[in-house]
């Protein structure tokens, strides 16, 4: 069973007491990449790519594990999952990471 | 379990989270980077047992669950009693019936530890459970709503311990958990900062390696409990070890080493500044609080300098 769609199932009300697994388990961890929590952001940061040194101490601080590391040690901003807490703009050495509106 | 014994450089720690994104902890949680700093550290089958407090609560809102690694809520106050059953569970049965062996990660706030699960979590270190307890520290019940705990410092003001014309925030100071700890003859006993992830992590993978019980205090900066801007996580969390606020150190067998030397400290004002919880105290009227909250700071490290110079086993 995919994390999906046991989460889907147990919203939805398809699973009742007797299906449910013991002690309401969740079989299929982790479940919580489904909620996605970049609807709390109020400000959203942006990386200037041209400026970023591959230090990776983005990545490293994200609380909301928000930035991907790609293959090649660039990072990316997964905006689904950015709080917007502003961690990475505070401790990125090279400031390549501004926080802007929207 | 991989090659890789200890981290050397950021670029070393692994892609894989088993802290999954979607959590809900508040944006800039302190807590949040040592929950997933650690989780990266762990080196193979590993047990997660987590009192209830701020991780708890954000992390498995049923049905979902942040946690990719075997895990189990217990209550405030039987964290360590759950980790050492599980772990003693897993031994019978590696005896028995060639199961394999896993590692144990018992995790709590300062509430379950400093407090309600202290009992269960000195059984534990007593009786000498092959455990890992991680206690992040964020200094006041968190999740119920600020309130004071034995970690809450000298003169923090919280919901229960507020500042005003009869107490200037909490009147008493801080307990000392690796102390009570080390008191036990544990094997391994650490503190840790979230802004040092390297130190931090390989301090989690030196204690894995260790038989026996094992503790790690982690200092997590908390937004709306230490009342700060959520960016300044990271920067709270250094300067809290630059103005020796949190001495780093470990306690192996009872010799003590600051990990993270701190010649030329900055002044304490520069951490409290930041933090609204602290804001009574840089006002003229405070001030004797503030030097005792600075005596005591100048006390404990002193007591950690003497005690890594002369080598005395404590």
């Amino acid at each position: 069973m995919s994390a999906k769609s046991d989460v889907k199932k147990i919203l939805k009300g398809e699973f009742t007491y007797k299906t449910l697994p013991m002690s309401a388990m969740i079989l299929s961890p982790p479940t919580s990449p489904e909620y996605k929590t970049g609807t709390w952001r109020v400000k959203k940061p942006v990386i200037d790519q041209s400026k970023c040194i591959r230090c990776l101490l983005c990545w490293v601080y994200c609380p909301d594990m928000a930035i991907m590391r790609l293959e090649d040690d660039h990072v990316k901003i997964d905006y689904d999952y950015c709080k917007g807490c502003g961690i990475c703009v505070s401790v990125c050495p090279v400031k390549a990471i501004k926080m802007e509106e929207g | 379990m991989s090659e890789l014994k200890y981290f050397k450089t950021v670029k070393e720690i692994p892609r894989e989270d088993r802290f999954a994104k979607g959590h809900r902890l508040c944006a800039g949680c302190g807590a949040a980077i040592a929950m997933k700093l650690a989780m990266k550290a762990v080196r193979g089958p590993t047990v997660v047992v987590n009192a209830t407090g701020c991780v708890e609560v954000a992390t498995t809102c049923y049905p979902y669950s942040a946690w990719a690694v075997p895990y189990i809520h217990v209550a405030f106050e039987n964290t360590a009693a759950v980790a050492s059953g599980i772990i003693e569970a897993n031994r019978i049965l590696n005896k028995k019936r060639g199961w394999k062996l896993y590692d144990v990660i018992a995790i709590g706030g300062d509430g379950g530890t400093f407090d309600i699960g202290l009992q269960a979590l000195s059984g534990a270190l007593e009786r000498g459970h092959n455990l890992l307890y991680i206690c992040y520290d964020n200094e006041a019940y968190m999740n119920t709503g600020i309130q004071r705990s034995g970690a809450t410092p000298l003169g923090a003001a919280t919901t229960t311990s507020p500042a005003g014309t009869i107490i200037p925030g909490k009147p008493q100071r801080k307990k000392d958990l690796i102390g009570i700890a080390v008191a036990h003859r544990i094997p391994y006993a650490a503190t840790a900062s979230i802004a040092y992830p390297i130190d931090y992590m390989n301090k989690i993978r030196k204690a894995l390696e260790i038989e026996g019980p094992k503790v790690i205090h982690v200092l997590t900066p908390c937004v709306p409990g230490w009342r700060y801007s959520p960016s300044d996580t990271i920067k709270l969390a250094r300067l809290a070890v630059e103005t020796r606020y949190f001495p780093v150190y470990e306690v192996e067998n009872g010799r003590v080493k600051i990990t993270i030397k701190v010649d030329r400290p900055k002044p304490v004002e520069e951490f409290l500044k930041l933090q609204r919880r602290f804001a009574h105290l840089l006002k003229p009227e405070n001030a004797h609080i503030l030097e005792a909250l600075k005596r005591g700071l100048e006390e404990n490290w002193e007591r950690l300098v003497k005690l890594e110079e002369s080598g005395v086993i404590i």
